[in-house]
């Protein structure tokens, strides 16, 4: 189909000069610039453009209302003697790590489950997911409640129980306010890890076990063996995905803490929503976006390398 | 390369799905242990905050703070105090309403962006189209943590400062890449015949894409609808960055913003505010579970 589109112009230019609109007609490269054009004019006005911008905020001095100039690196060196700005740098590996790690366990762990055959499956599985349909503000400000330093439900509960003596200060101490964040966060991470792991393992064909069993394999030599290889590049690419976006989490800890107590839950993000947009240090706040680039390099080198794998599993020819 | 996307699409929901397996072997006792035991706490952990949600937005202001005289996991005389103040005395109605707007909106615009650029990338085949396909999924990748400061300037240049029109016009950089890799996922799996039959006939690309590729594709464009209208729901950092005054927010940023006033008694309004602002999603997503789920899926396996 293709070639009759683009050889014909090119066979009847000999014959009779066909004219330019009817040439550009029947060109696909023509044609395809007009089809991606809106696309590739939002991708590149409010995408492209301020990633490039922004990197160039990040070495000069604009404040909100006031044009800034090139001073270099100096922002850079302004962070690099900011303990705040490590200390951020420390919370979010800390949170990413943490969070993505147990996002992972309990999401592959309720995958498995959710595999298994049993009642009601397609209206459990369907359940599951709520958490990560209802915005995350709106979770995340029934957890506020739920962590309040005096009407929490936790202490109250545990109180009864004769567990502890005390209210909980859920967000008022440094590391009850980490745990209670990354908590918010898994909260609403496992539902997306396992529903994906779950369409992976959907895929996974049943007569594999069941020759695995005939052999005497044990479940977690199954698991081993046979799902987690299997499962691999999909747990590759979720994973990316999960780590992408738990390390440039930002609504979640706005929500909660907005960094508080003494910056213990400031993340990079939060930090330059706080220097460039509440203190009106545009430069410096881009900097700190600036800064988080490289992570994400990282990550996505990883995904890439997922997907290669996945290809080299696959066979050449996967899309 | 057509077999092979049916290949990896089709086999989610097939025979596996309620076959009993090998699930005989085990005894019930067993059973109970390793998975409804298991799978109880998780959905019970899951579903805690929505309940504790809705019986907040129903509790009277007494039973709220009194935690000795009343159970605090149950409501003695419940109320719609919460709600109606909610609805009536406050802006919020106005604010679903910016929310509905901006999420129509941007998913509009991202939708027909994205059918034009999907079919052009899997079926146009024009010079350098798996270079676009792979730089549209990178930009699938770039946060919106690091873009909203210079985005700031854009906006505040453009002069859309403080308008919903802006958030409509950001948006669609979140849900573009998003929608172009799900649709080019279903595009792929139509037969080039089709297309094929159209030409001969004298169809213009126009024509075939309008008339056989999208009736076709509409399982996919209703994930893309659905899942861009979440994201866009649960958009926030924009949001909060653009808009400054207070009719103009949306849900999100104004239950941040405008209920938190120190009062003792604003839980109630609160977690009725996050309530009826979750309330249009989780109806939306009752209806279409498959779509949204092969919308989540689709998106990481392609």
């Amino acid at each position: 189909m293709s070639t009759v589109q683009t050889s014909m112009p090119v066979q009847a230019a000999a014959a009779g000069e066909p004219s330019l609109w009817s040439r550009l007609r029947a060109n696909r490269n023509w044609a395809a610039l007009w089809f991606m054009l809106p696309a590739a004019a939002f991708l590149i006005l409010f995408l492209a453009y301020p990633l490039g911008l922004g990197i160039w905020m990040s070495f000069t001095d604009e404040r909100i209302g006031r044009e800034g100039v090139f001073i270099g690196l100096e922002n850079y060196q302004w962070l690099w003697d900011d303990a705040i700005f490590w200390l951020s740098v420390f919370n979010t590996i800390l949170y990413t790590l943490i969070a993505s790690v147990i996002k992972f366990a309990i999401g592959l762990y309720l995958a498995l489950l959710l595999n298994r055959h049993m009642p009601f499956k397609a209206m459990i599985r369907s359940i599951v997911l709520i958490p990560f349909i209802v915005p995350t503000v709106l979770s995340a400000i029934a957890f506020w409640w739920i962590y309040d330093a005096q009407f929490s439900i936790i202490s109250w509960s545990l109180i009864r129980l004769g567990l502890i003596e005390h209210n909980i200060n859920f967000l008022g101490d440094s590391n009850w306010a980490r745990g209670s964040v990354i908590f918010a966060n898994v909260w609403r991470g496992v539902p997306f890890v396992a529903i994906t792991l779950l369409a992976g393992l959907q895929t996974v064909s049943p007569s594999l076990y069941e020759a695995a069993t005939l052999d005497g394999a044990t479940n977690w030599q199954r698991f081993r063996y046979i799902t987690y290889p299997l499962l691999t590049p999909i747990i590759a690419v979720v994973m990316t995905f999960s780590v992408l976006f738990t390390f440039t989490d930002f609504q979640l800890i706005w929500a909660l803490t907005r960094g508080g107590p003494v910056n213990a839950t400031h993340l990079m993000a939060t930090l330059s929503y706080q220097r460039g947009i509440i203190s009106g240090r545009l430069g410096e706040g881009a900097a700190i976006a600036t800064a988080m680039i490289p992570f994400l390099l990282a990550a996505i080198a990883i995904s890439w390398f997922g997907m290669q794998r996945r290809k080299w599993q696959q066979g050449s020819n996967n899309d | 390369m057509t077999d092979s996307a049916l290949q990896t699409k089709a086999p989610a929901p097939t025979a596996t799905d309620d076959s009993e397996g090998m699930s005989y072997l085990e005894s019930l006792p067993r059973r109970l242990i390793t998975l409804y035991l298991p799978l109880f706490i998780i959905l019970v952990v899951l579903l805690f905050p929505f309940y504790w949600m809705v019986l907040t937005s129903i509790k009277p202001d007494e039973q709220l703070i009194d935690m000795e005289k009343f159970n605090p996991f149950w409501v003695v005389h419940p109320t719609f105090k919460h709600i109606s103040k909610l609805l009536f005395e406050t802006q919020y109605p106005r604010w679903l309403w910016n929310t509905m707007y901006v999420a129509v909106g941007a998913t509009f615009l991202s939708i027909a962006a994205s059918v034009l650029a999907a079919y052009a990338i899997t079926r146009l085949r024009f010079k350098g189209a798996d270079t676009v396909g792979i730089l549209i999924f990178f930009a699938y990748l770039v946060p919106p943590s690091i873009l909203f400061i210079p985005l700031a300037s854009v906006i505040q240049a453009y002069g859309l400062f403080d308008s919903p029109l802006s958030l409509i016009l950001v948006y669609p950089t979140l849900l573009i890449p998003f929608s172009t890799w799900l649709l080019m996922g279903y595009f792929k799996t139509i037969p080039y015949e089709l297309e094929e039959c159209a030409l001969i006939d004298g169809a213009s690309r126009w024509q075939i894409l309008v008339k056989i590729i999208v009736p076709l594709a509409i399982p996919g464009l209703i994930s893309a609808f659905i899942f861009s209208f979440t994201l866009c729901w649960n958009e926030f950092i924009y949001a909060l960055t653009f808009l400054q005054s207070t009719p103009n927010k949306t849900v999100p940023v104004a239950i941040v913003n405008e209920f938190v006033d120190g009062d003792i008694y604003k839980w109630g309004s609160l977690m009725a505010g996050a309530l009826v602002g979750s309330l249009p999603l989780v109806i939306l997503y009752a209806f279409f579970v498959e779509h949204y789920v092969s919308a989540m899926t689709g998106a990481v396996k392609e």
